[in-house]
Formats: structure tokens, sequence, C-alpha cells
């Protein structure tokens, strides 16, 4: 093939050729990867999508191809292939390279910039605005809607009941209050984020945090200019975006003597660790970004790296955790969250086949490929159902929702919910 | 190509440039892209897609999971590539007979998996055990590190079911261990998909070892761990496992598990025994003082089952942390007798300094498996791979000299046709053409391996001529 394409992205987000070199092509990563395995093709594989983007490195193909951006689309970003890389490859800089790339290259309907603008720019930065889209939605489904808009049997009104189904079924009360003094001697002061989703439908499960926190000896602010992380505008490939966030963030949360800034979601723990790498090109913000990464640590990392200070109560429940992707494969935290739920006295823990896999939640996967992230919902649910447990726990907001939604859907009463509400159940809050 | 589609459909054949392009490579270097490829998802889908490609003259190209090393499944004269990714069931675990019958894109560490409540496995065990399939495991006839005591897949494949070229379905061999007549099921074992397709797999399982002990010594040099690889071998012993690394085959490796590999020593051996508990110990030490007689400098033993699985992941995924080093690499897979191990190792060190190369090794020490592997970086331009393989050259011809062969365990594939002739007369090649063309006749079957071609191979035969 001689024809070579333009590279109409001159943009410095792009996957670097380094970054790509990384791969030897050898295959590990293929049985790790969840797309692969429900689809059993090569352009599926994170090896198939490094090579893609290889290709269109190489000119051989084109960043506007339909076929890129299809394959690039449907990865979840569980960055599971990381986990299995012996060679280190950094697939999630890999991906939100290309899929910038392809939001750069490729045009898109007035609609789709119209809905992308709405959610990015209007939605998800306004803790109002999701707040009340959020009590609207929830609302909505107490009175029905999921059934009425399965009725249509349109295929839209039909992907609008199954999010519905994800939400809770209450609208969440209130978070936590700007300062939680720690309880006894001081250890720390930290600094916790908001979020967008958790604090607009999981705001209690903030509140539990910082109510953990406390109880350990550690002071809390809830800084009220702080903004949504802006890890789903960097998965769909608005970094641009991403990074206006990451700038108002890094102004608020980075207030001098604190010596952390705790995320309870996985995935935005994963993305604002990952600043230093957004800014890296921004002259300005640079060196203060990746200073403030090194500060982000997820509640269940820090709070098991110093140790729990007062002993919790004891839980009579069989539990089982299942991982985060973005705290297992995008923060490399493992030990911690398991070292917590083991120090809850009469929790029998379970084992969770493929406790490391994605559930198919994956920041907007879910709105975005419904039927791969049924599919790979749908293993998800069998394995816990297998293991036994009635309560799975894990820490991050799309997780919840999702597990939840496939748990629901399968008939079953097994309970999600996140490790800092078990712990604050725990110690009888 | 629409032929296709008409007889499979289309969710069975992939056409799309941004298709194609990831199915021109495997884990090796070498790169050619299909016209077309084809998904099935039965033993009637392939029997289908080889009477049309019989009837059309194209060529077939089989593919497990791409993580071969010589190039096996890559589509070097054009046609259609078959992936068995969606025929990856596990057809049958028969514990009672000790056998198991699968297809042949099931994963080679998942038929483990599953045999292992029976106290089962499936004992040849390659480094891409995690990644590669049984199909692919039949046509290399692979090995790993496991086959110093038990054999390679030829000695426990025991029945397979094939396609041949003109869709023909034939079944070989069964679960019993001895069939009348001429070895057919060995004869395919190891023909690299030159010879038909496989669809069914029944292969050997074996009772899971009671106990093992897992053994890491370090030392100051590659000869003094050579040296006593040949001693361990001497005293009687054989370990289910000997390994060595290098020096820099160990870095890439110690920073992709963390599993305490000494960075500083010249070379590390890895010693596994396993078996009935009682003696294990012994064994331990008896090796264990083989070892210190030879100048180990340290040595450890894994306390833990989490410290031998960290060990053995560092090892079996050496080749795919190359990347760490450099961005490509062309690995070698001579096979030499035990006893010249420290003479081929310095020609090794020798051709990587003649052709000022990075050679790391990391190889099976007990058989005499040798994997150097050749750094490079082909963004420095296309003649940087030719570099490597000039030094891969002067190596193998080293192996064959040393009354060794050219590949243990990777298959000949389009990377070492060309040298068939170092190990084989224009006899001998006839002989094996001729077994080719009762399976093959038509010559469809992944043509291009194995036998050296007149168009790619034309220049290594004049240089040999010279």
């Amino acid at each position: 093939m001689t024809s070579t394409f333009p590279l109409p992205y001159p943009n410095a987000d792009a996957p670097g050729e380094d970054l790509i070199a990384r791969c030897v092509h050898c295959g590990f990563c293929l049985p790790s990867c969840p797309t692969f395995a429900v689809l059993g093709v090569e352009m599926d594989s994170p090896r198939g999508r490094i090579r893609l983007m290889k290709t269109v490195w190489e000119r051989r193909l084109g960043a506007d191809a339909a076929g890129f951006d299809d394959h690039i689309s449907k990865c979840l970003d569980c960055r599971a292939c990381e986990t299995a890389c012996p060679s280190g490859v950094e697939y999630g800089k890999l991906v939100e390279g290309a899929r910038s790339q392809i939001v750069a290259a490729r045009p898109r309907s007035q609609i789709e910039r119209a809905i992308r603008r709405a959610a990015f720019d209007w939605l998800l930065p306004h803790r109002r605005a999701l707040g009340a889209f959020a009590s609207v939605s929830v609302l909505a489904k107490r009175l029905g809607a999921s059934a009425v808009l399965r009725a249509t049997h349109l295929r839209t009104a039909r992907r609008l009941a199954d999010l519905l189904d994800l939400l809770p079924d209450r609208a969440s009360a209130s978070g936590p209050p700007p300062i939680v003094r720690a309880r006894g001697d001081r250890r720390a002061r930290v600094a916790l984020l908001r979020g967008c989703v958790m604090g607009s439908v999981f705001a209690p499960t903030n509140a539990a945090t910082a109510r953990v926190l406390a109880r350990n000896g550690v002071e809390v602010l809830v800084p009220s200019d702080q903004t949504c992380c802006g890890a789903l505008h960097a998965h769909a490939g608005e970094r641009e975006r991403a990074r206006a966030l990451a700038r108002r963030n890094i102004a608020s949360l980075d207030g001098q003597g604190l010596d952390a800034v705790i995320v309870n979601a996985a995935g935005c723990g994963a993305a604002m660790k990952e600043y230093g790498w957004l800014l890296k090109d921004d002259p300005e913000w640079s060196t203060r970004a990746s200073a403030f990464a090194a500060k982000v640590k997820d509640a269940t990392e820090y709070l098991g790296d110093i140790g729990v200070r007062e002993a919790p109560g004891g839980l009579k429940a069989r539990a089982t955790w299942d991982d985060p992707c973005h705290l297992l494969h995008g923060q490399k935290v493992r030990e911690q969250p398991r070292a917590l739920l083991a120090a809850i006295p009469d929790l029998e823990l379970v084992p969770l086949v493929e406790a490391d896999w994605c559930c198919g939640s994956a920041g907007t996967y879910n709105v975005t490929e419904p039927d791969l992230a049924r599919a790979v919902l749908e293993r998800k649910v069998g394995h816990i159902l297998r293991s036994g447990a009635q309560m799975v726990v894990t820490a991050n907001p799309g997780c919840l929702m999702q597990i939840q939604a496939g748990l629901r859907a399968a008939g079953s009463r097994v309970t999600v919910i996140h490790l800092m509400d078990l712990l604050d159940r725990a110690y009888g809050s | 190509m629409r032929g296709l589609v008409d007889l499979l459909g289309p969710s069975k054949v992939l056409g799309a440039r941004a298709d194609l392009v990831v199915y021109e490579y495997d884990g090796a270097v070498d790169t050619a892209t299909p016209d077309a490829v084809v998904l099935p998802e039965s033993t009637a889908d392939v029997s289908a897609l080889a009477r049309f490609c019989h009837e059309h003259a194209v060529p077939i190209v089989p593919r497990g999971a791409g993580t071969g090393l010589s190039g096996g499944a890559i589509p070097v004269e054009g046609g259609v590539v078959v992936s068995f990714a969606r025929m990856a069931r596990i057809i049958e675990i028969d514990a009672a007979n000790l056998r198991a019958v699968v297809q042949p894109g099931v994963i080679n560490l998942h038929l483990s998996t599953a045999a292992a409540p029976y106290g089962l496995h499936f004992v040849p065990d390659p480094s891409s055990q995690k990644a590669c399939t049984l199909g692919g495991n039949v046509a290399e006839n692979s090995g790993g590190p496991h086959t110093l005591a038990y054999g390679v897949t030829t000695n426990h494949v025991t029945g397979l079911e094939i396609v041949l070229s003109d869709g023909e379905v034939v079944r070989l061999g069964g679960k019993a261990v001895e069939d009348e007549g001429y070895d057919l099921v060995g004869t395919f074992v190891g023909s690299e998909g030159t010879l038909g397709l496989v669809t069914e797999i029944t292969v050997r399982l074996v009772p899971l070892p009671e106990d093992k002990r897992t053994l890491m010594a370090a030392f100051e040099t590659m000869d003094a761990a050579s040296e006593t690889v040949s001693a361990i071998i001497a005293a009687g012993i054989v370990p289910g496992a000997i390994e060595m690394m290098d020096q820099l085959a160990t870095e890439a490796v110690e920073a992709a598990v963390h599993a305490g590999y000494p960075l500083d020593a010249g070379a590390i051996l890895l010693v596994e025994v396993d078996g009935p508990r009682d003696g294990l110990d012994d064994l331990r030490q008896r090796i264990e003082s083989i070892c210190r007689e030879h100048g180990a400098r340290s040595i450890r033993i894994a306390a833990t089952t989490l410290e031998r699985e960290r060990l053995w992941a560092g090892r079996k995924g050496a080749f795919a942390a190359m990347g760490r080093l450099s961005p490509d690499y062309y690995v070698q897979d001579g096979v030499i007798p035990r006893t010249r191990l420290p003479e081929i190792l310095r020609v090794v060190r020798e051709a990587g300094e003649r052709h000022h190369l990075r050679i790391a090794n990391v190889f099976h020490a007990g058989d005499g498996n040798l994997h150097p592997l050749i750094l490079f970086d082909l963004r420095d331009g296309p003649e940087e791979l030719e570099r490597a393989k000039a030094a891969g050259l002067e190596i193998l011809t080293a192996c064959v000299e040393a009354g060794g062969s050219l590949t243990g365990e990777h298959g000949i594939g389009m990377e070492k046709n060309c040298y068939m002739p170092l190990q084989f007369a224009a006899q001998d090649l006839a002989a094996m053409r001729r077994v080719k063309d009762a399976f093959d006749p038509a010559g469809l079957m992944n043509p291009g391996k194995v036998f050296p071609t007149p168009s790619r191979c034309r220049e290594f035969a004049l240089a040999a001529a010279r």
C-alpha cells in the first residue's frame, strides 16, 4: 500500500511515537481485554488498537477513518491491559490521545456537537445544574418513566430508559460541610474532591468519607469553588475542556499546608493523578500540575496507608470486593482497600472471580456503547451471583450504578456499596 | 471477498482497511497484509472456507492468538487469514481418561485452569501461555520451560480433527495412546499450518505434581551458570525446568515484575523440581550445593506460592518485557548440545559486538534451547532489521555446526525458511515436500512457510554459494 494520508491534527495530544514504540505486540494483553473477550477480533484488542494508532502515525490510515473511530470508541479505557503488559505500555495515555485525534480530525454532526457542549460544558462542571438534572431524573424514574419509554419501542427512548435504571431510587441528601474537624489528635489535613456525579447522586458517600477520615484523625476541607475533575472529558478526547477544569481544581484544592487531595471516585482520582500529563505542554501550569498530581490519593489508598486509628465496629455480612478499574489498573491500588475490608470485624469476605475486570460502566461507555456494556456487565453479574456474596463493595460511582442496575435486572437482591459508606456504617455513624 | 460474505455471512468476514492492518503482524518481526480475514465458528465454517479457497486458488493462513515468533501466521503470499478466536470452547474434560477435547482457539492456560479442579493440567507451558492458543501450540509443536522433564506439545496430543485444503474433514488418532498405521498425528503436530487446518484437538492431561521447589541462583558469569546446568544433569537430576537469563534480560524482567531478581548478576538460573513431596527437599539441597560449588554468589528459594509465581511471571514475561529496552527485537531459537553452551554464548556475544547490536539472553538452559533477543529500532530504518537478521544468521549457523538445530519451539515459519538448507540436504527437503503434497497437493495451506521459496530465498542462496 503506497497511499499516504496527511496528518490532519497538528495535535500535541496525539498518541506519540515513543509511547507506541513500547508495544512489542506480544499479545499478552489480549486475554485481559473485555471487548476482545466479547468480540474476538484483533481491532478490538489493546494490541490491535495500538497498531491502528501506529498505522495512523505512519500515515497508512487516516485519523478520520470510520474504522479508527469505531474501534477506539469501543475501548472501555479500563486499562486492564496496562496491568497485563510486561513492557509497561501506557495504554490509557495512548487511547485518550487517539480520541483527541479523532475529535480533531473527524467532524461531528451538529446534534452531537450540541450534546457534547451541553454535557461537557454545562452539565458536568455545574453542580447545581447536575444536581437538578439528577433530581428530575430520579423523580421521573420513580414515576415509572422507564416503562413508558420502553413502551415506545424507539431505540433512543429505550436507551434513556436504560440510563434511568442506572440511577439510585432516591435523590441524595446533602454532602459534607466545608470543614469536618478531626476527632482527637489531628494527624493530617486534606482536601476532598466533591466530584460531579459523586456530589449530585452520591453526596452522602462524600459525607461518609469525610466522617470516616475525621474519625481517624484527619481534618477534611471541602472547598466550594472546586469543579468536575474532567475525567469524562479526557476519556472522550475533549482534552482542552479537561484542561480548563484541571486548572480550576488545582487552584481550588491546592491550598497551602494540605497533606493530600482525597478522591473517593476511582475514575476521578486516576484522572487527577494525570493532571501533570494533561497540562504537560502548558508552561504556566505544568510544574504545579505535577506537584498537585503527586498529592492526589484515593480515599481507600490514603486511609489504608496511614492505617485506621480507631477500630470499626462489627458488621455481620458476606461481602465481596470488586476492584474499580481506575483504582486497580489506573492507580495500581490493590492492597489498601482489601486491608480496610479485613479491618471490619465479623465481615465475611468471599473472593470474586474476575474482580479485576471492568463492569462495563467505564465513564460514559454504558451510554455510548450500550450493547457491549451490557455484555460486559452480564459477565460481571454472573460472577457476583456465583460468589455467594450478599453485598458487593467497590469505590467508584459508575461501578456502583452499573453493577446495581445489572443485579436489579437479574432479579437479585445483592446490594452494592461504596467502601467508605461501609466503613461509615461500621463506625456506627 | 464478496463470495466469502455470501458463503459465511458478514459477521464472519473482515475486509475493511482498518481491519486488515491489524492482522498483518504476530509476535515477531515479519508483516504482510491479508486480503481478507475469516472468523469461523465451527468445523463446518472452516470446511466451507477451505472448499471456497480451493476452488478459487486462494492461500489460507491459520492464526491463533498471533503470539508466534517465526511469522507462521503472516500471509506472506496474501490470501485469507483464518482467526480461530471464536472457536475457543473446551468441549470435554475427561478426567478419568486423562484427556481433554478442545477447539483450537482455547488459550493454553485456560485449559490448565479448567483442569485444575480435577487435579490435572496440560503440561506444555510456553512463556506466552496466558495468551497463546492450543491450535497455535499444535502448529508450532510448542515447548516451554517444563519440556525438559515432560516433553513438548507432540508428546501431549493424541487426536486431531483437521480440515484438508479441499475442505474434507479428517480425524486422526483419538483418546487412545497408540494407533495402528502411520503416526499421522505426530506428522501433523509441528507442521506450522502447511498441511491443513486443525479444528479440534484431543490432549493428554497430567496430574499436578504434589509439590514444587523453585530456586533462583545468581552467578558472576554466564560460563559459571552454564557449567552448573551441565553439572546438575550430570548428577542424574532431571529438574522440571532449568532457565537462564543474562544481565540485560534481567533488567527488563525485574522492572516488569519486581520479583527481586538481582540486577548486578552476570547470569541467573531458575531451577524447579517437582513431584512427590518426599525427597523434594533432598533434591533441592543437592542442586543448591552444585550451584555453590560452581560459584553461585546467592541462592534464593521461593518461600511462598506468590513468590514462585512472581519469579515465573518474570521469566515468562521476559520477551514481552523487551519493550522496556528497545522498540523491536528479533529472537532466535537455536538448539545446541547443552555442553556447548559457554562456547555458543560467546558466539552470540561476538555477533552482537560485530554488528553493534545489544543482545539479551533468556532461555531453556536445560534443553540447550537458546533465545538470543537481538534488540534494534526499526525507526532508524529498514536496514536495522537486516543487521539484526545477519547477526541472527551467524548465531544459527554456529548452532547447526555445533550439532544443534535451527529451532527448538518457535517454528521455521517465514523467518527461517531460507535457512533450511543449512540443516537439510536437498533430498531431505524433497522428502518433506512429498509429505506436504500428500496432504495439500494444491499448495494453498500457509504457502511460503517452512520450505525455502525461490523468490524470497534467492539472495540467501547466492550468499551461501559464495
